[in-house]
């Protein structure tokens, strides 16, 4: 039993790999549906357009895998364009349908007087502290690379935020289910201890 | 709110570092991945290769070491130099690195902007500026061919035109400061990063730690990168980080 990385054909999926295994852990990199079912728990990674990959994901089918695993309690982290793909919609180069595991929606950031993309090291806040995610860990920077923000309908699947002259998403959780703005494979030490913590909570539950 | 990004950049030919590195603390100095490792460890915000090989021979070596870099650091990492077409970049891409630096390519072709960014996304598209100061335009110009030929291209419409194109930063370097230790070229610096709304990475003439406080500063740059002084030990990064913290910069 590993950790799926699901792979439907966008954004580099190695480095994902490659950090998990760096701690340990044994990953597939993978579209074969049942490999994700089977797994203990499963990255939808990405990098990309938010149209693109979704219309990837339906064509492939692994939409409908991705949201079974959802379903069934398997935990699951989104990372960057991987956690906005789990909500509702995003109004990137139009509407787009996205999973819909979470309800919220995708915005742009409005820019004009800061840069976009939001690109860079900032810092996170846990909006709260006491989830698993957390488990050991303090306050600091990770990486994030990104021009779309992700604004949830329930504050409480929100855990933490970074603020880029507004609050922004950065974690969010329910249930299993994580999403991760940033790249946690590319933020230094914390970024690899989230991955590790969400890892960690794949290994004790089947 | 978003920290100033230090960068040190390794410049790599046929997979070995060139350009003074002194690190007693290696055991091979001239292995890019472990330099690489270092840096991460020292709490490098991101690093920059340049490939100077001048054979295929040497590019093919690089992608190697993108590879191995990409599976031993956590930190982002943008490789440069010689690339000239897309097929070039979805290489570098797919071996891990974050990031595409295209300079002389750039100049020569300026949609190889756009189909990078369409293809890969405008966050992976560095377009790296070598300019310097046109005494008869009273601005600067941009060289290209690692800083041998000018343009008569000037710095500041093209990098305007860069970021339009859909570059996704900016990699200015002074060929007026660079080499010099005097410090970053602030006047440069400050007018870039003034005209565009991509991150502007200043490069050229880090000799002491008041150099990053002030191209900070002053420069109005969103990071700094440097190499000599770093693989020289000149700078430690993070007594670098320590310094420009106590000064009141966001550091990480």
């Amino acid at each position: 039993m590993t950790i799926a990385i699901v792979d439907y054909g966008m954004g580099n999926l190695h480095s994902v790999a490659k950090a998990c295994e760096r701690l340990g852990f044994d990953t597939i990199v993978t579209n074969d549906p049942s490999i994700i079912l089977g797994a203990k728990g499963v990255i939808l990674p990405g990098v990309g357009a938010f149209g693109d990959a979704m219309q990837h994901l339906q064509e492939s089918g692994l939409a409908t895998t991705v949201k079974e695993v959802a379903q069934s309690g398997k935990p699951l982290l989104g990372i960057c364009l991987g956690m906005q793909l789990l909500f509702d919609r995003s109004e990137e180069h139009g509407i787009h349908h996205g999973l819909g595991i979470l309800p919220g929606h995708v915005v742009r950031f409005e820019g004009g007087s800061y840069k976009v993309p939001h690109m860079g090291w900032n810092h996170l806040t846990y909006t709260q502290s006491t989830s698993p995610l957390f488990e050991g860990l303090t306050e600091g920077h990770v990486y994030f690379v990104h021009s779309y923000h992700v604004l949830p309908d329930r504050k409480e699947d929100l855990l933490a935020v970074t603020d880029y002259e507004q609050p922004v998403t950065a974690i969010v959780g329910a249930g299993h289910v994580y999403g991760m703005q940033f790249h946690p494979e590319k933020s230094g030490e914390l970024g690899m201890s989230l991955l590790r913590n969400f890892l960690t909570i794949a290994e004790g539950k089947n | 709110m978003l920290t100033k990004r230090i960068i040190p950049c390794l410049d790599v030919k046929d997979g070995r570092v060139v350009k003074g590195v002194n690190f007693v603390n290696l055991r091979d100095a001239g292995d890019p991945v472990e330099l690489a490792a270092l840096y991460d460890r020292e709490g490098a915000d991101e690093l920059v290769f340049l490939d100077i090989s001048a054979s295929n021979e040497g590019r093919a070596t690089m992608i190697e070491v993108v590879r191995q870099t990409a599976g031993e650091i956590s930190i982002p990492f943008t490789v440069g130099g010689g690339i000239s077409h897309v097929d070039d970049m979805k290489r570098i891409l797919r071996a891990g690195a974050d990031k595409i630096g295209i300079n002389t390519a750039a100049v020569l072709n300026p949609s190889l902007i756009q189909e990078g960014a369409l293809k890969f996304g405008s966050q992976c598209i560095v377009v790296a500026v070598d300019a310097k100061f046109n005494e008869a335009w009273g601005e600067w110009e941009v060289y290209t061919h690692g800083g041998r030929k000018p343009t008569g291209i000037r710095a500041l419409a093209w990098v305007k035109e860069a970021e339009s194109r859909g570059a996704g930063e900016i990699l200015l370097t002074s060929m007026d400061a660079d080499g010099t230790k005097d410090g970053f070229d602030l006047p440069l610096t400050r007018a870039v990063s003034s005209l565009v709304h991509i991150p502007v990475i200043a490069s050229g003439g880090a000799g002491r730690q008041e150099h990053f406080y002030d191209v900070f500063t002053e420069g109005l740059a969103d990071a700094a990168l440097a190499a000599t002084i770093f693989h020289y030990k000149e700078i430690a990064v993070p007594d670098l980080k320590l310094d420009l913290k106590h000064r009141g910069v966001e550091i990480r």
